[in-house]
């Protein structure tokens, strides 16, 4: 391994979404890159829903469209509120979307994530497959200088070390280089790839050609969790998952694959998923915990990117795309000083977070700073009493059985009042819009 | 809760033989230390851990068995102040192998 006498000019930890970007970026711009992934093959250890937001990796790689593993492009998005047998919401779907270079697609992660890596060693970084890094290596005044692994004996040493390692990055937080993630901040989510003709799924979906339909929902069916489910329609197959904030799990005792199951079943859902044959099980946590929960970003030999920054919109349900435009930018605040030959400094490397305060990223989770906290706390109204209350207005409005209407709406409003007070509602309708704001 | 605590458990050791693996053998990447009460938190893992990988045993302890995980870091992040599970990722290589994700 002569190879690794040098230093190179970055490590990255990690090909997810924002290690792979970083790498590319780097590699592309002539950097020496060493990439280490502890999977088989890159994806073999990720999971995402998945939606694809195009923007994101245009940026990086324009022509992806041409080579990249895409299942279907979202033409429709349904927004779903559930009490246990009803589903009220809105539906968005437009022709627009049918676009020459539409702006969503639903991706299966495994095979998006093997073809990413392709790319990054086409650009030219030496990536590593099965190996495991286990810690920062640091010299006496504390700055990051390189990496141990589970397979090489001696350390490698790196100008700088980009930790892509995702939510559950064990090296960071073992350096002490940020705080553990805590249970109220992460949501623990199951998934399960159920496979389909492709012409049942366009039938069942109204759907032609490569279109797609993505399906948000929440309400009862997280059981008075803070969580939300999906169902996404791949090519031939049907995505569908549940997940809940972890603490939130913790204290229910209701089982994730239970939980699950009892969404699965549902009676807006069932009929979806009917004669489908399950072929994969996963997990994964999500961050959650917007930008109040942003860890120190860089210091001195080292950046972070990605979910291992907590870099997720739970709001917009967007992640994958913050991954890719964080591990982007981190390349070139990395890039930039490497050619103006300056040092790995913290100082020097507090351009990136400089750059990221600029961009979409830092704008949105700022925006939306204190809606994980109020959904916590409300969670019992928002993932219980509303979505009941909502079902059965719906109810007591649509069914024709000789009552008036000026009846019908005085018996919902008293309804909402007994079941909520007046003061209540409006409250969390003023903290939502505060909130959202 | 009735409803849905009708699912009985083998369905999750069922929903696990569709995945692939490649166990270490030997070399179980997530261990619980020896106790005689677990904490709270511990307990919370053998409804909470998605694989069902944790079950407690007649003497009322709490054990893994972690040929079956999925590696999601929840039981980790769980008992990290109790610090009843040590926990670290399966060599490079080994363990759950996504197909789709
Ligand atoms: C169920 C679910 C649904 C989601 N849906 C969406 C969605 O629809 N759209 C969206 O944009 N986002 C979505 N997200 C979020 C999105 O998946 C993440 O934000 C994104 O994957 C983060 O990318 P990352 O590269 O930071 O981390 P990851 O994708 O987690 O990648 C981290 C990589 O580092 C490797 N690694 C970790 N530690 C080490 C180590 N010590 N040594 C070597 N390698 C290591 C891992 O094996 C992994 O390959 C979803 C997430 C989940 C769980
Ligand atoms: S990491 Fe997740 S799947 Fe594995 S034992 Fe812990 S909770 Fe279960």
């Amino acid at each position: 391994m002569g190879e690794f006498n040098k230093p190179f000019d970055a490590i990255v930890v990690g090909a997810g979404p924002s290690g792979n970007a970083c790498a590319y970026m780097m590699a592309k711009e002539g950097l020496n890159v060493l990439q280490i992934e502890r999977g088989e093959y890159a994806g073999s250890k990720n999971v995402q829903g998945a939606i694809l937001y195009a923007d994101a990796l245009e940026k990086i790689i324009p022509e992806f469209r041409d080579e990249a593993p895409l299942e279907r492009h979202v033409i429709e998005q349904r927004m779903w509120m559930m009490d246990d047998k009803s589903h009220s919401g809105m539906h968005y779907r437009s022709d627009d979307f049918n676009e020459e270079k539409p702006n969503r697609y639903t991706i299966l992660r495994a095979q998006f994530d093997k073809w990413f890596s392709s790319k990054v060693k086409e650009a030219g970084a030496l990536v590593l497959y099965e190996t495991t890094v286990t810690e920062l290596v640091k010299d006496l005044s504390g700055k990051v200088i390189g990496v141990r692994t589970d397979r090489q004996g001696s350390p490698i040493m790196a100008n700088v070390v980009i930790l892509a390692e995702g939510v559950n990055g064990l090296v960071g937080q073992r350096s002490g280089l940020r705080n553990e993630v805590s249970p109220d901040s992460v949501a623990l989510a199951v998934k399960e790839m159920h496979f389909l003709p492709r012409e049942t799924i366009e039938a069942r979906f109204n759907l032609s050609g490569n279109e797609g339909v993505v399906i948000e929902a929440m309400g009862t069916i997280t059981k008075g969790m803070t969580g939300t489910g999906f169902l996404y329609t791949n090519e031939e197959s049907i995505s569908v998952g549940i997940g809940c904030i972890v603490s939130d799990f913790a204290e229910t005792n209701v089982t994730p694959n239970e939980l699950l199951e009892a969404f699965k079943n549902h009676p807006s859902i069932k009929p979806l998923l009917a004669d489908s044959e399950c072929k994969e099980y996963a997990a994964h946590l999500i961050p959650e915990g917007g930008y109040k929960a942003i860890p120190q970003l860089t210091g001195a030999g080292w950046i972070v990117v990605g979910d291992a920054g907590q870099f997720v919109n739970a709001v917009h349900r967007e992640g994958s795309n913050l991954a890719m435009t964080t591990g982007r930018i981190a390349a070139e605040t990395v890039v930039s000083l490497t050619r103006k030959r300056e040092e790995m400094t913290a100082a020097n490397l507090a351009e990136y977070e400089k750059r990221l305060g600029q961009s979409f990223v830092m704008k949105d989770l700022k925006k939306y700073k204190g809606i994980p906290e109020l959904l916590h706390k409300n969670k019992g109204n928002f993932f219980g009493t509303y979505p009941k209350l909502i079902s059965s207005a719906m109810q007591t409005w649509f069914r024709v059985d000789g009552i008036d209407k000026i009846s019908k709406e005085k018996a919902i409003f008293r309804n909402f009042r007994e079941t909520r007070t007046l003061w209540g509602m409006m409250g969390d309708a003023f903290k939502m819009v505060r909130a959202w704001r | 809760m009735s409803d849905v605590m009708a699912a009985p458990r083998a369905k999750v050791e069922e929903k696990l033989f569709q995945n692939r693996y490649l166990v270490d053998a030997g070399r179980p990447h997530i261990k619980v230390k020896p106790h005689t009460t677990p904490s709270a938190s511990l307990m919370s893992m053998v409804t909470l851990c998605p694989a069902g990988c944790y079950s407690q045993t007649e003497g009322g302890q709490v054990e893994v068995a972690a040929d079956g995980c999925l590696e999601c870091g929840t039981c980790r992040i769980v008992t990290r102040k109790t610090g009843e599970v040590e926990w670290n990722y399966p060599r490079g290589g080994f363990g759950v192998l996504y197909k789709f994700g």
